[in-house]
């Protein structure tokens, strides 16, 4: 039962191939066996976000599924995306406002800050409390890290022209 | 906690996924997981099997056939969002879907799923009672179609027989003239209701016609609630009609005292809740 199964998948944009047995779920996997610890274990049952990882492009715990179900997927891991402008802007904006105070949540927070500007989904606080509603920080109070995504938001939709390029390039 | 130590198999058929579960002593399928990996990694399940289902083919898409929409269990919530068909001929399903869970479980979750699991609390269950959908079930002595009214039987119980599967959901499409609407009480955004409900309804020269109203977290299943929706049957849609509605949930709804709420307050809610839902019915002519 404790056979282990050969899975590979894209993390990051690299293709890795390991054996995993089918009880570990995907962040720890990505945690201990890629080392990839960016990604963070909160409540390990889908409520405070702190382990999101983007699959096909999309936001979804890596504490809700098994590593063995990840089998042919492409994930971005925080580490990864950190070469996008999007985080560059979003972690400036992060650090200017004071939008993380432990920073425990915060990679969970760039993610679905990443989406929602990517996806054209923060262009009022109220959508961007929304997108933000199953990221748990008990830090801030939500309220700097709102302003965050709303400036880069805005800012980027105010350069549009400079986003299209950077996509490009990602 | 970590789950229990587990086999591991992804068929790419029906047919496989029913023999690997018939040869398990106890099996589970998985789809989205957004329910069950919590049960697992907490230990409340531990099956010695896992039978993921989320790649087989015929359990996803999305089709119209002869007045009726047929949805792949595999669709996930977030798609009842976005997919064109549902949004034109299963609007309600469309409207309620923005207050399942929060936005990263409806990336992942999927509607079979939460049907299957007929959570009382959860909208996706109470909004195919309120379509009058049916569900296409498959098992070893072949498919079945089983009403919505005929399948939620009592907390987490349908009419799923261990080792079926829940296919595909068939919701009739919405009818010219047709209104609804959807809401509920949650204390945060995303968390389940403490009360919620949904309401369709036709009409006919100004009366009310069919109508189905269904309501969540009042009781062990999505409950649907037929006085209340024969005090406004032949009927306008007035302040007069919408009161009796109001007076029926009486006779039919008795949710239990929890930790959360008396019964008192949630029979409170439940009324609020439907005159604000008739209300908008009313307005949306």
């Amino acid at each position: 039962m404790n056979d282990k199964m050969p899975i590979t998948l894209t993390v990051n944009g690299e293709v890795v191939s390991q054996h995993v047995s089918p009880r570990d779920t995907l962040a720890d996997f990505l945690r201990s066996a890629l080392q990839l610890t960016g990604t963070h274990l909160g409540c390990e049952m889908g409520a405070c976000g702190a382990c999101l990882v983007l699959i096909e492009d999309r936001p979804i715990h890596a504490c809700l599924m098994f590593a063995v179900q990840a089998d042919g997927m492409v994930i971005e891991t925080i580490e990864g995306l950190n070469d996008r402008g999007i985080i560059a802007d979003l972690q400036e904006a992060f650090h200017q406002r004071n939008a993380l105070q432990c920073g425990f949540c915060t990679p969970g927070m760039l993610v679905t800050a990443y989406h929602l500007v990517k996806t054209d989904q923060a262009s009022s606080r109220e959508l961007i409390r929304d997108g933000l509603s199953g990221n748990y920080c008990r830090c801030t109070g939500y309220e700097a890290i709102v302003d965050a995504i709303e400036k880069v938001a805005s800012a980027r939709k105010a350069d549009a022209g400079r986003v299209a390029s950077e996509e490009v390039g990602a | 906690m970590k789950a229990r130590a587990f086999s591991y198999v992804r068929p790419t058929s029906v047919g496989d996924a029913l023999g690997a579960y018939a040869q398990a002593d106890d099996a589970s399928f998985i789809a989205g997981g957004q329910s069950l990996v919590p049960a697992l990694v907490m230990r409340l399940q531990a099956p010695s099997l896992l039978v993921d289902i989320s790649r087989i083919e015929s359990m996803k898409g999305i089709a119209l056939h002869d007045g009726w929409l047929r949805i792949g269990a595999l669709t996930r919530h977030f798609e009842t969002l976005t997919d064109p068909l549902i949004q034109k001929h299963a609007p309600l399903l469309s409207e309620a879907a923005p207050y399942v869970a929060h936005p990263a479980i409806r990336n992942k979750g999927t509607l079979g799923g939460s049907v299957a699991l007929a959570d009382p609390a959860a909208e996706f269950p109470a909004i195919m009672l309120a379509l009058g959908a049916e569900m296409e079930i498959a098992g070893a002595a072949g498919s079945r179609r089983v009403a919505a009214d005929d399948f939620f039987i009592d907390l987490y119980q349908t009419a799923l027989e261990p080792g079926e599967l829940l296919v595909a959901l068939h919701v009739p499409v919405v009818k010219e003239g047709q209104r609804w609407a959807f809401d509920e009480f949650a204390r945060r955004r995303g968390d389940y209701a403490v009360v919620g409900g949904g309401v369709i309804a036709s009409f006919d020269g100004g009366k009310v016609g069919d109508v189905r109203i269904v309501f969540i977290s009042v009781g062990s299943t999505p409950v649907r609630v037929k006085a209340a929706e024969q005090a406004l049957i032949g009927n306008s849609l007035d302040i007069g009609a919408i009161q009796r509605a109001q007076q029926a949930l009486e006779t039919e709804l008795d949710p239990p005292d929890d930790k959360d709420m008396t019964s008192t307050m949630r029979m409170h809610l439940a009324r609020v809740l439907l005159g604000r839902l008739l209300e908008r019915v009313r307005k949306s002519a």
